[in-house]
C-alpha cells in the first residue's frame, strides 16, 4: 500500500501558517473573530484554494466535506496532478466558514464535480502563473510562502487527462487507519475546556407545547441546570451521564395535538391534500390520443414511504456563544448556510458567526445535524459557557427531517410490435418552499426564522429513458408535507425510478418479451447500451420474458440515467423470494456504471456497493411509522435496517471514460436498486410489489 | 463518590461515578479519554461501543460501571495504532473496510472476539457473528472481506 500521511488537523491548519497569517489554531480556544485574518474566502480567488509553502507543501481548501465518501483523497488526487506534485505534499481542509470558500452545501452528488473542480481550476490558474514548469523540486522556491493574489481564471488549461498520473489511481483514504483504530477524532469525541453536556427533551407530540415542568423530578440527580425557553426544554450538566438522566427522567407536561394523518391513511391523505400548483415536467406529442390508438394500455400506482437518514451515531453539535461572536462544530453537510442560518435566527453580522466541520455518523443529506446545532447554540446562549449536544436514539429516529413519501399513478399504451407508443407520469410530491427548513429548537424557543421545505431535487427521472414518441410527467406539488423533509441520498430518484422501471418491466411482460431486449430497443445511446449490456453479461442474463418458468428464484434488471443527464448505471439481480412465507433473499447484484471521468476507483467502488446495500435496505426494511401525534418508529427494532445475513454479493464494473468530464458518484447507484429487486422478485414469484418496503406480509397479501 | 476499579488495555485505572448504573460507555469516553467506543443507540441494539470485557465482546452503553469493576477491559486502541495496527485493523484498512467509520469500532471488536472462539470462520459465520452490528453506509461486503483477510492472516 502507498505510503500514508496522517495530518491532524493541528498539525494541517499550522501547516497554512504561512499564508494565514496569525492564525494558530487551538482547537479548544478558537472562536469566530479568530478566523484566519487575511485568509480570503471568495471563490474567484486562487488564494481561497490554495496556500502553497516554500517547503513545498500545499494546503488546500474547500468547503464541500468528506463524510465517508473518499472526497478527502479524491480532491487532493485532483489538486496534486493539476499542480504536479506527489498527493503527499498536500493536505486538506474542509468545510469550516472561517477558513474555506462557500462551494455550496455537499448534496447532490457536488462534492467533486463542484468542489473538485473548482478546486482544480485555481491549481490550474496557479500552475500557469508559475510558468508552466513546475515539478516536485522546484515547487516551493517558485512560490513558496507567497499569495498568488490571483483571480481564479475559468480558461486556464487542465492538464491532458491522457497523461494522469494521479488522477484514476486507487489511493488509500488517508482517514481509515485512524478511523480502524478508534483514533480519528470525530465531532462526538471533541471537548472544550469548561462545556457542558447538554440533553433536549422534546414534546411528546410534533406540535405539542410545554405546560409545565417538575424540577424536582430530577432532584437525585447532580449538578443539572434545567433550560427552559418557551417549548423549548433541555438540561446541562458537566457530567454527560448525569445530562441523559435527567433529559429521560425530568416530569414535563405538554399539550395534546393531534395533526398527522398516520402512516396507514397516508396515500388517501395525499391525494386529498391541498395543492400550491401542478407542473408539467415532460409534455411531448399527444399521449391522450397515442393512448386511445394504443393496442394494449396498462396503468399502476407505486408509492415509498417516508424514510429516516436513520444515522448510526445521532446527531451532535458544540456551540460556544460569546458576546463577541458565535462558533459552532458541527457534521452539517452544509456549513456555509448554517452560518447564514444562525446569523440570522440569532440577529448576528455573519462574519461574526464560524461554522466548523468535523467527521461525525454517515448522514446521507440532511439528518437532525443541523437541529442538533441550533439546540446547542440556544443552550450555550442560555448558560453562557460551551455546550455540546448530542441526541438521544429516540431523538434521531423520531425528529430527524425525513425524506419525503412519493406516489406515482403510471399509464402506458403499447403498439401492435409492443414498443411503447405513450407514456403517462402523475408524481404528488411536497412543494417547495425558499428558506431554510424550520429547525425544532429555534421554533420551540419561539425565535422567528424562515419556514422553508424541500427535499432536493425530488421530481426527477420520472420519465421513461427509452425512446417513447408521447410522453407527458406532471407534478401534483402538495402545499405540505406531513412530516418534515430534507434532502436524503438520491432525493426523490430512488423511488421515481422505481416506478419508472418497474413499470417498464410490467410493459415487457404484457409484451411477452425478454426485459434486457425490451429496454435495449428504446436505447440509443452508446453509453446507456454499455452499462445495460455489461450489467446482464455479468449477471449471465439469458433472454426470455418474466416470470419465470421455475418459481422462487428469479432475475431482475433496471436502468437509469440519473437526473437524466449524469451517470448511466445499470444493475441486475438474483432472489429467491417465497410467496408462502413473504421470504426475500437477495443473493446476487451486479452493476455497471459509467460516472465519466473516474478520480479514485477503490473510492468509487465503496460509494457503489454502499449506494447498493443502502438501498436494499430501504427497500426491502424501511418505513417511517406515526400516529396522529409523533413518529413511533424511533430506534432500530421499530425501523429495522438490512443486517449483515441478507447481504449478497455484489459485483461492480467500472466503465471508465478519462475522456469525459467526471460525475459525482456518491447517489446514482441507488436509484435502479429498488426496481431491479422488485423486477426479480416479479420474476420469481410472479407478484409485482409496487409499494415499499416490500415486507414478508405484503408479499404473502399481493395480488 | 464510590470507586471503581478494573484493567484497562493493559493498566490499572480507577474511576469515580455517582452513579453505579452509570454505563461503562460514559466512563471510558469522558473520564478515560478512551474515544474509541462510541454511542449509538444506548439500547444495545448497535454494536458501535462494543469492547471486550474479560475477552467477551460487551455493550459498553448498558454495560454499568459496578459490572466493569475487577474486570478486563480492552478497547479498540488497545489493540493497535495507526501506524501498527493489529491483525484485524490491518485487514480492515487494506480492505478500505470504512466509510464514515462510526461503526467501525464494533465491527473490529466483535470480529476480535469472534475470530478468538473461531480462527477460521466461514462467510457465514462471519455473517452471523456480525449479525448484531448495524452499518449505515452499506460497507458490509468490504468489512465481511476484512475479517476473512484476518482471519487468513
Amino acid at each position: 500500500m502507498p505510503s500514508q500521511t496522517c495530518f491532524s488537523r493541528r498539525h494541517l491548519l499550522k501547516a497554512g501558517a504561512v499564508l494565514v497569517v496569525n492564525f494558530a489554531w487551538d482547537g479548544r480556544r478558537a472562536v469566530a473573530q479568530d478566523a484566519a485574518p487575511g485568509k480570503p474566502l471568495d471563490a474567484s480567488e486562487v488564494d481561497s484554494f490554495l496556500a502553497i509553502h516554500a517547503d513545498g507543501t500545499v494546503t488546500v481548501y474547500t468547503g464541500k466535506v468528506d463524510i465517508g465518501t473518499g472526497l478527502r483523497i479524491a480532491v487532493r488526487q485532483m489538486a496534486a496532478e493539476e499542480l504536479g506534485i506527489p498527493v503527499e505534499r498536500i493536505s486538506l481542509v474542509e468545510g469550516d466558514t472561517g477558513l474555506t470558500p462557500d462551494q455550496g452545501g455537499t448534496g447532490g452528488s457536488t462534492g467533486l464535480t463542484r468542489g473538485g473542480t473548482e478546486v482544480r481550476q485555481a491549481a490550474a490558474t496557479a500552475r500557469r502563473a508559475l510558468g508552466g514548469n513546475v515539478n516536485g523540486e522546484n515547487f516551493g522556491k517558485l512560490m513558496g510562502g507567497k499569495p498568488l493574489s490571483l483571480k481564479v481564471d475559468p480558461k486556464a488549461p487542465l492538464r491532458n487527462p491522457a497523461s494522469y498520473k494521479i488522477v484514476g489511481q486507487p489511493l488509500p483514504r488517508p482517514d481509515v487507519p485512524a478511523k480502524c483504530t478508534g483514533r480519528n477524532q470525530y465531532l462526538q469525541d471533541f471537548t472544550l475546556s469548561g462545556m457542558l453536556h447538554g440533553r433536549i427533551i422534546r414534546p411528546s407530540a410534533i406540535g405539542g407545547k410545554l405546560i409545565s415542568v417538575d424540577e424536582s423530578s430530577i432532584r437525585g440527580i447532580p449538578d443539572v441546570q434545567i433550560v427552559r425557553i418557551e417549548s423549548f426544554l433541555g438540561v446541562v450538566s458537566p457530567d454527560e451521564w448525569a445530562a441523559v438522566r435527567a433529559a429521560r427522567e425530568l416530569k414535563a407536561t405538554w399539550s395534546e395535538w393531534q395533526g398527522l394523518p398516520g402512516n396507514h391513511e397516508l396515500e388517501q391523505w395525499v391525494r386529498r391534500a391541498p395543492l400550491d400548483k401542478d407542473q408539467a415536467l415532460v409534455t411531448k406529442g399527444d399521449t391522450a390520443a397515442a393512448m386511445r390508438g394504443s393496442a394494449k394500455q396498462l396503468s399502476a400506482t407505486y408509492s415509498w414511504p417516508f424514510q429516516s437518514h436513520a444515522s448510526l451515531g445521532p446527531s451532535c453539535s458544540i456551540a460556544d456563544y460569546r458576546p463577541d461572536g458565535l462558533t459552532v462544530w458541527t457534521s452539517s453537510q452544509s456549513t456555509h448556510g448554517l452560518r447564514g442560518s444562525f446569523a440570522k435566527m440569532f440577529n448576528l453580522d455573519a462574519a461574526k458567526v464560524r461554522v466548523i466541520y468535523m467527521d461525525g455518523a454517515g448522514s446521507y443529506g440532511g439528518n437532525g445535524n443541523d437541529d442538533a446545532a441550533a439546540d446547542a447554540v440556544l443552550l450555550s446562549k442560555a448558560i453562557g459557557k460551551p455546550v455540546r449536544v448530542q441526541w438521544m436514539r429516540q431523538d434521531e429516529h423520531g425528529w430527524d427531517p425525513k425524506g419525503p413519501a412519493q406516489l406515482l399513478d403510471l399509464k402506458a399504451g403499447l403498439d401492435g410490435q409492443g414498443k411503447i407508443a405513450a407514456w403517462e407520469t402523475s408524481m404528488w410530491l411536497p412543494t417547495s418552499v425558499p428558506g431554510n427548513r424550520p429547525f425544532l429548537g429555534i421554533d420551540s424557543a419561539g425565535i422567528s426564522q424562515a419556514h422553508g421545505q424541500g427535499g432536493g431535487q425530488i421530481s426527477q427521472n420520472g420519465d421513461p429513458p427509452y425512446e417513447t414518441p408521447h410522453v407527458s410527467v406532471v407534478v401534483h406539488w402538495t402545499k405540505e408535507s406531513p412530516l418534515r423533509i430534507s434532502n436524503l441520498r438520491a432525493p426523490g430518484k430512488i423511488a421515481n425510478v422505481f416506478a419508472v422501471e418497474s413499470f417498464t418491466d410490467e410493459l415487457a411482460a404484457a409484451a411477452v418479451m425478454d426485459p434486457v431486449a425490451f429496454r435495449l430497443r428504446g436505447l440509443k445511446d452508446p453509453q446507456a447500451i454499455a452499462v445495460l449490456q455489461r450489467a446482464t453479461q455479468m449477471m449471465d442474463w439469458k433472454p426470455r420474458p418474466s416470470p419465470s418458468p421455475k418459481p422462487g428464484t428469479g432475475r431482475g434488471v433496471a436502468y437509469m440515467r440519473y437526473k437524466q443527464a449524469e451517470n448511466y448505471v445499470a444493475m441486475a439481480m438474483e432472489v429467491e423470494a417465497d410467496r408462502v412465507t413473504g421470504k426475500i433473499a437477495v443473493r446476487r447484484v451486479t452493476c455497471a456504471h459509467d460516472c465519466g471521468l473516474v478520480v479514485n476507483p477503490d473510492a468509487l467502488r465503496n460509494q457503489i456497493e454502499g449506494c447498493i446495500v443502502q438501498t436494499i435496505s430501504r427497500t426491502l426494511h424501511e418505513e417511517v411509522k406515526f400516529d396522529g401525534s409523533r413518529v413511533t418508529s424511533t430506534d432500530w427494532v421499530s425501523y429495522p435496517i438490512l443486517r449483515f445475513p441478507e447481504v449478497p454479493v455484489i459485483e461492480v464494473a467500472l466503465l471508465d471514460h478519462p475522456e469525459l468530464p467526471l460525475m459525482g458518484a456518491g447517489e446514482a447507484a441507488t436509484a435502479p436498486v429498488a426496481a431491479a429487486l422488485g423486477n426479480a422478485i416479479f420474476d420469481a414469484t410472479g407478484v409485482r410489489l409496487r409499494s415499499v418496503p416490500f415486507t414478508a406480509e405484503r408479499l404473502k397479501t399481493a395480488g | 463518590m464510590p470507586k471503581y476499579s478494573f484493567q484497562l488495555n493493559g493498566r490499572p485505572v480507577t474511576v469515580d461515578s455517582w452513579d453505579p448504573g452509570q454505563p461503562l460507555l460514559y466512563l471510558l469516553r469522558n473520564a478515560l479519554g478512551e474515544h474509541g467506543p462510541k454511542f449509538g443507540c444506548g439500547l444495545s441494539q448497535c454494536g458501535a461501543c462494543t469492547v471486550l470485557m474479560d475477552g467477551k465482546a460487551t455493550r459498553s452503553c448498558v454495560t454499568p460501571i459496578r459490572q466493569a469493576a475487577g474486570k478486563t477491559v480492552t478497547t479498540i486502541e488497545g489493540l493497535g495504532t495507526p501506524e501498527h495496527p493489529d491483525a484485524v485493523q490491518t485487514a480492515f484498512i487494506a480492505e478500505q473496510a470504512a466509510q464514515c467509520g462510526y461503526c467501525t469500532n464494533g465491527m473490529i471488536m466483535t470480529a476480535t472476539a469472534l475470530l478468538a472462539q473461531t480462527p477460521q470462520p466461514t462467510a457465514d459465520q462471519v455473517k452471523q457473528g456480525l449479525a448484531g452490528n448495524l452499518c449505515r453506509c452499506g460497507t458490509h461486503t468490504r468489512i465481511l472481506r476484512a475479517v476473512l483477510r484476518a482471519a487468513k492472516a
